[in-house]
């Protein structure tokens, strides 16, 4: 499999707190790889530092071989980029549509097939597609965060602890579309509180523990080692 | 009540050129979080420019209505060019800096406004031409219509439309809206959204210069320090409609408008501007956020 990224040395700082220090890591074409760690070990910074949200103090991101830790947002999610970040970041006061049309803001026209896959893999957002996204239910959102940033068919996709808050059920529905968009040709690099049930579906994992890498591994490995059980999964 | 009417079509006129105003600061309120002080300024600058090219097309003994075109397109062209290069100057290098500073900015870029057009046009008061218009009248059930009322409310209502309709059913309309309610969040959508600042000061301050033409043809003279009273006033009107929401700017800009003639008509003029405050503080305690400025609440 080749390496559709590629992080070297990334470091972040927000001013004079250090976030990232010599993050290396790559993700692999066509994997799920989750980054797991504690609240403030830099998982979400990661994940803003690829889609340009945050600017690298040193080290380089290289997509697809093009180096783009330079570029401003708008220009890296025209390369493949898609990044459904931290708290969903629905556009409240814009209908459901409206949100999922803005996700396709770089396409020349709105591809048909695309808001159709979207609209099955959550069948909520099409019966909702004219109410205001922030009527949602928190579940809804999350399904409209994931749907929009698929809108701009991205070959790469970034989630930010797409389970958070939800219940049980939803979370595995929300899982299952995950693996349902991997299987459709996405990569998938996400950040996931729900470290255990994550690796169970991904392939690889990352641990970050204050901005760094400190452990990394197939899933199973990772779910294996006692260190990551007792400190991110929770003894069973 | 012919009275009454009479001063209820005054204050639509007065109105919709609030309106027109107001716009350019609910716009960039809107995106930037930012009260654009310097917009008032633009406003008087419109009409100073205005008058020129006016005179300067007269001068070359162009009919009246090729004059007034040429007034509307230099006019409008110059000052959204200007809008431009004032975020550019002004607060773009302030972008990430504490909010105060755009202030202390905007501020400064009003005083330099004012007093520009002090040392271009001097202190003293300049009088647009009476003759812009035809002095046709319409008398409608004892009420009194001029072609200068008609075609400012008519220019600001097609303008407005056509704003709502940019901002509503386009998708860099859509691609603004969404800029106004989450910066990064847009950005991750692919939105440039420097260009949509950028576009909301070139919106802004042409909507801006057609309020300060029209300011120059209906109110006639024309002072250095207009642009500050002008631009309170639709200041105001844009809080009261509940800033950041277009069609709350407009429709603040035509109550307000309509208050102050009916304040002037039937208490005093000099209690207009006291009133005024009063009003928007009035609406303020009963709904802080202006008549239609609303936050749908984000479930988690």
């Amino acid at each position: 499999m080749e390496t559709i990224l590629q992080i070297t040395d990334l470091e972040v700082s927000y001013g004079s707190v250090v976030a990232l220090k010599d993050i290396t890591f790559n993700v692999k074409s066509g994997e799920i790889v989750v980054l797991v760690g504690a609240n403030g070990a830099g998982k979400t910074t990661t994940l803003r530092a690829i889609s340009g949200l945050v600017k690298p103090k040193k080290g380089e991101i290289i997509f697809e071989g093009k180096r783009i830790d330079h570029l401003h947002p708008h220009k890296i999610v025209r390369l493949g980029i898609s990044h459904a970040p931290e708290g969903r970041r629905i556009f409240g006061t814009l209908t459901v549509y409206e949100n999922l049309m803005l996700g396709a803001y770089t396409q020349k026209q709105i591809d048909k097939n695309t808001l159709e896959w979207i609209y099955n893999l959550f069948p909520r957002l099409k019966e909702r597609s004219k109410q205001l996204a922030g009527t949602l239910s928190g579940g809804e959102q999350q399904m409209l965060a994931v749907g929009r940033a698929l809108m701009s068919k991205p070959k790469l996709l970034l989630l930010d602890e797409p389970s958070l808050g939800l219940s049980p059920a939803l979370t595995k529905i929300i899982f299952d579309t995950v693996k349902q968009i991997r299987n459709s040709g996405v990569t998938i690099l996400m950040v996931e509180q729900n470290a255990k049930a994550a690796l169970k579906f991904a392939n690889r994992g990352y641990v970050l523990e204050v901005g760094k890498i400190v452990l990394s591994g197939t899933s199973e490995e990772l779910l294996s080692s006692q260190k990551v059980v007792e400190a991110y999964l929770g003894r069973k | 009540m012919e009275i009454f009417l009479q001063q209820i079509v005054n204050g639509l006129a007065i109105g919709s050129i609030y309106a027109l105003v107001a716009i350019g600061y609910t716009m960039v309120y809107g995106v930037m979080k930012l009260i654009n002080f310097a917009h008032g300024d633009l406003v008087a600058l419109a009409a100073y420019v205005g008058l020129t090219v006016l005179m300067q097309a007269f001068g070359m003994h162009l009919s009246n209505l090729w004059a007034v075109i040429l007034m509307f397109t230099v006019t409008a062209m110059f000052i959204s060019l200007f809008g431009i290069i004032l975020e550019r100057l002004a607060y773009r290098p302030l972008r990430k800096a504490p909010r105060l500073s755009a202030v202390v900015s905007a501020l400064g870029a009003s005083l330099a406004i004012e007093n520009g057009i002090m040392l271009i046009w001097g202190p003293n008061i300049k009088v647009f031409p009476s003759n812009i218009f035809p002095s046709t009248r319409w008398h409608i059930s004892g009420v009194v219509i001029n072609s200068t009322q008609i075609a400012i409310l008519l220019l600001s209502i097609i303008l407005m439309i056509a704003l709502y309709i940019f901002i509503n059913r386009t998708k860099i309309g859509t691609a603004i809206r969404a800029s106004a309610i989450d910066q990064d969040a847009a950005k991750l959508m692919g939105i440039n959204v420097n260009g949509i600042i950028i576009a909301i000061f070139a919106l802004g301050s042409f909507l801006g210069s057609i309020g300060g033409l029209f300011i120059g043809i209906y109110y006639r003279e024309l002072y250095f320090q207009m642009g500050w009273i002008y631009g309170l006033n639709a200041f105001i009107a844009a809080i009261i409609g509940g800033i950041g929401n277009i069609p709350g700017a407009m429709l603040g800009g035509m109550l307000l408008g309509i208050f102050n003639v009916l304040i002037a008509g039937y208490v005093s003029n000099t209690w207009s501007e006291a009133l005024t405050f009063a009003l928007l503080i009035i609406i303020l305690i009963i709904k802080p956020t202006g008549i239609l400025g609303e936050r749908v609440a984000e479930k988690v």
